[in-house]
């Protein structure tokens, strides 16, 4: 099955039950992403995005269909699987930041580096990484001492501190300004370019979109177009 | 970095992790002061007893406890008798009537027979017994009471002399007339404990053996087994006490960490998504909240012997006769294990539920 892409998904279905209501969110998603491409998920609420970004993830099991993320089949994983997923090949940037309000900004990259197994000191060879990001400065501070765009910069270098295969970002500029909007997916886009990150951004944001290589629009759970 | 994330995680609510380790610290406090208050009373009897200077302790099989006796069920005629058998150089008999909780009691004696056999009280204040109702206090128990040599004190409904203030260590801490004390008790010729000295203490075995042979109705002890006797854990009644408030400061410090822990995970259910979505394991999550309560048995532990340290000067500044209370060190690793067991078990449920807690929903927790 393997043709190159690191994302395969084929007829993908996730439902919901809420109560005794069962609420189908993906209805048959086919996607395959290749390996160092950059893809924008855009779609109205509801459509099924983040259900889609979070099965990728591994934060979620799919209900049916077969998904196979760095050669590595979804559905068969159990929870601990699933976990290992998201340690080792996938990276999360989130709307919210989602940084842990009680750690320093270097503390906040340390912890996912040390969950994935790989000690409690930096890695020399990722400095390169925080200049590009421009957070080399601003390392020893906590999230609330940073501006919006700053704690991005830091949740982006915590998502790629273990150099996952995937790095899937939930509306990376959704809370910040123009400007740090910019600053953010040109950091996207050099990592995609420079590094050969895969990256899948769900986004509202048309501009932003047209960051990526490709732009996959999301309706009623299911893919309805690709640009 | 576990440590650091534990660390940073009870700084950032420093008010809940101040009253939970004040929480864990008062039930260790309880515990060290009740031990604190056992093995004082212990070693106090001990040294007093041993001060007495006898080698050979004899006591009815009805006498009640270890550190006094009640009761007076020998008859003082016994002491002739006993003062005949080979190597007795004197024997006493001692009238003992229990003053006040846990262990203090006024003591009946024959002043000349006691200096005989302990070399007599070294007096800090006034002098020896005179008349019927004097009474001799040590330093201690007047303090306590703020009593001097010529002062009235109330004891068994009727008012006594202070006649003198005595350094303590030796039989009792309040000392009356034999007599005296027979009368009031009603037990004219009657003693509850006699002592027995010897001309060679070396030979104590033998001798208590053949007294035990000359009087198979009364219990006899060597001095040496007598004090031996007094360790806490000999003495039923307070091996059970402690162990039941041992109990209550088990339940204590795991409901206090339990809520503690719980609040502290609901606080943080994002915070729990974050460390999910990184890749946390359940045991990575169970791990943290565990060594969060750990480190909350370990600080409460410290703030309760630091505590202690503040009930035993308390309870020895206004109490100092009745309940002497002494700092047990050797109880400090035991409070800790207890105290850590505690907040520990107290963390499991807590623990477990925020290594359950779906990523999603924790993530969008607001």
């Amino acid at each position: 099955m393997n043709n190159g892409a690191i994302i395969e998904i084929r007829d993908l279905r996730k439902i919901y039950r809420l109560g005794k209501v069962d609420v189908p969110a993906l209805r048959g998603v086919d996607l395959d992403v290749p390996r160092g491409e950059f893809v924008a998920i855009v779609g109205p609420s509801g459509s099924g995005k983040s259900t889609l970004f979070y099965i990728i993830g591994g934060l979620a099991p799919p209900t049916s269909g077969s998904v196979r993320v760095a050669d590595q089949d979804l559905a068969a994983l159990t929870d601990a699987g699933r976990t290992r997923l998201r340690k080792h090949n996938v990276g999360f940037v989130f709307q919210k930041f989602n940084l842990l309000p009680n750690l320093t900004a270097r503390d906040n990259i340390s912890v996912a580096r040390y969950i994935a197994g790989g000690g409690s000191q930096p890695d020399p060879q990722f400095e390169p990484v925080l200049r590009l990001l421009k957070i080399e400065d601003r390392l020893d501070h906590k999230p609330s001492a940073l501006s919006g765009g700053e704690q991005q910069r830091v949740a982006i270098a915590r998502a790629i501190v273990n150099r996952p295969a995937i790095l899937l970002a939930d509306e990376p500029t959704g809370n910040l300004d123009t400007e740090n909007s910019k600053a953010v997916l040109e950091i996207l886009r050099d990592l995609n370019e420079r590094h050969g990150q895969t990256i899948l951004m769900i986004t509202h944001n048309p501009e932003a979109a047209a960051y990526g290589h490709h732009t996959v629009h999301m309706r009623d759970g299911k893919i309805v177009e690709r640009t | 970095m576990i440590t650091r994330l534990v660390v940073e995680n009870l700084k950032y609510k420093p008010m809940r992790t101040l009253l939970s380790i004040l929480l864990v610290g008062v039930p260790v406090t309880l515990i060290l002061s009740l031990v604190g208050i056992s093995e004082g009373l212990s070693e106090d009897a001990k040294n007093r007893y041993r001060g007495l200077g006898a080698d050979i302790v004899i006591h009815a099989k009805t006498a009640s406890t270890v550190t006094s006796f009640s009761g007076t069920s020998l008859s003082e005629k016994l002491i002739p008798l006993i003062e005949q058998q080979p190597h007795v150089k004197l024997a006493m008999g001692v009238i003992v009537h229990s003053i006040d909780f846990p262990a203090l009691s006024m003591m009946g004696v024959d002043l000349a027979t006691f200096n005989a056999m302990s070399g007599g009280f070294t007096y800090l204040e006034g002098g020896p017994l005179q008349g019927p109702n004097d009474i001799l206090v040590d330093r201690l128990y007047a303090n306590q009471k703020q009593v001097h040599a010529g002062s009235t004190l109330s004891l068994l409904n009727q008012d006594w002399h202070v006649a003198g203030i005595i350094e303590g260590g030796k039989l009792a801490r309040i000392v009356v007339n034999k007599t005296t004390l027979q009368d009031l008790d009603a037990a004219t010729g009657k003693v509850s404990v006699i002592y027995v000295k010897l001309d060679n203490p070396a030979l104590a075995d033998a001798a208590a053996h053949q007294l035990e042979e000359l009087l198979p109705n009364v219990v006899v002890n060597t001095m040496e087994y007598y004090t031996s006797m007094f360790a806490v854990n000999n003495i039923g009644t307070v091996k059970v006490f402690t162990y039941v408030v041992i109990g209550i400061g088990v339940v204590i410090g795991f409901a206090v960490v339990c809520l503690s822990m719980y609040m502290a995970v609901l606080q943080r259910t994002r915070e729990i998504g974050i460390l999910k979505a990184l890749g946390a394991s359940k045991a990575f999550i169970l791990r943290i909240i565990l060594a969060e309560a750990a480190l909350l048995g370990v600080g409460g532990t410290i703030l309760g012997i630091v505590m202690s340290f503040g009930a035993c000067w308390t309870i020895r500044t206004f109490v100092p006769a009745s309940f002497p209370m002494i700092i047990v060190q050797s109880w400090w690793p035991k409070v800790l294990l207890i105290a850590l067991l505690a907040a520990t078990s107290g963390a499991v449920y807590p623990g477990m539920s925020a290594a359950s807690h779906d990523a999603i929903e924790a993530l969008s927790y607001e």
